[in-house]
């Protein structure tokens, strides 16, 4: 997968937030495989609690995907793009603008806009936005090359509630990169949307909320690996009704 | 002056973003200021003027998703 002109082997994108203790994280980075990890920024108390983070950040060798997550306004988010650039020396901003505080659903009007600004100002976005055509359309014009639709909700675990706008969306943009991002919580979500032609799934909280964050990691690059390979062998139609698999011609008659 | 620092009201001396974040002990080099909602980059702290009453936001990494 080519995202602007990174070349990336790993198919999955991983969170950095929730996991029981820093070495859960690390471990169940190492056992995932990826190669991008999500962070974020939040204030910084005087004994410096963010470095050691940080420290250890550098310490896997991932690529760093900073978030705009909790910003509800453009405003907020591209203050926080800027200081995210800043910070962990990266053109790279996994943008989220926020509509409303319980389902966490994009502020699509938002995005767009503050897409715009970032993409002026030599970003190179990764919008968390919903599977709606035009608003994807609308963020490629503004100069995104990546677009990423919610499967569902963020943290809630549901998996893809609506595949077929999925579908839709690899049909409409058949050469943009598009990466599953939020709603993913088993393996087999991850799977289903590699199979629909996604190019990437990033989670977070399936991962680091399973009883074994590191079991489930591998899991998921399993997944997604099983997925893409699914989807590049190009699957059978579904049908309605049984078609025998073993040859009917060639059958012994016994009555 | 007092300002507003991470949402707490601080009293610092120093008239600068730099001098502030000396003065209130902010010593990891992995921070990002923001002043009064807006980006102030590593390079402009010394020269950025604080006024009564501003708000400084000091940010950190930290895990996310």
């Amino acid at each position: 997968m080519r995202v602007y002109g990174s070349e990336i082997t790993s198919r999955l994108l991983l969170g950095t937030a929730q996991y029981p203790s820093p070495a859960v994280l690390a471990e169940a980075v190492k056992s995932s495989g990826t190669e991008i990890l999500t962070v974020s920024l939040r204030r910084e108390t005087a004994d410096g609690s963010g470095a050691g983070f940080w420290q250890g950040l550098r310490e896997t060798g991932c690529r760093i995907l900073p978030n705009t997550a909790g910003c509800h306004s453009v405003q907020e988010a591209v203050t926080t793009a800027q200081m995210a650039r800043e910070l962990f020396d990266t053109p790279w901003i996994k943008l989220e603008v926020i509509g409303h505080s319980d389902t966490l659903q994009p502020d699509v009007f938002g995005l767009v806009e503050a897409a715009r600004i970032l993409c002026g100002e030599g970003f190179q976005v990764f919008p968390y936005t919903t599977d709606d055509l035009v608003v994807g359309a609308k963020l490629l014009e503004a100069g995104c090359e990546v677009l990423m639709p919610w499967g569902a909700p963020i943290g809630s675990g549901q998996g893809l509630r609506n595949p077929d706008a999925l579908r839709a969306m690899r049909a409409h943009f058949p050469d943009v990169p598009l990466i599953v991002d939020a709603g993913i919580g088993r393996p087999s979500d991850a799977a289903q949307a590699m199979e629909l032609g996604m190019d990437a799934v990033l989670l977070n909280t399936a991962v680091a909320k399973a009883g074994d964050p590191a079991g489930m990691a591998r899991a998921m690059a399993l997944a997604v690996e099983a997925g893409r390979a699914g989807f590049a062998a190009d699957p059978m139609e579904r049908r309605d009704m049984a078609v025998p698999s073993t040859p009917v011609l060639g059958m012994a008659e016994f009555a | 002056m007092q300002i507003i620092v991470n949402a707490k009201p601080h009293e610092v001396a120093g008239g600068t973003v730099e001098a502030a974040l000396q003065e209130l002990g902010f010593a990891s080099p992995a921070v990002a200021t923001a002043l009064n909602g807006s980006f102030v980059a590593r390079s402009q702290r010394a020269v950025t003027q604080l006024a009564e009453g501003d708000q400084l936001e000091v940010l950190a990494p930290m895990q996310g998703g």
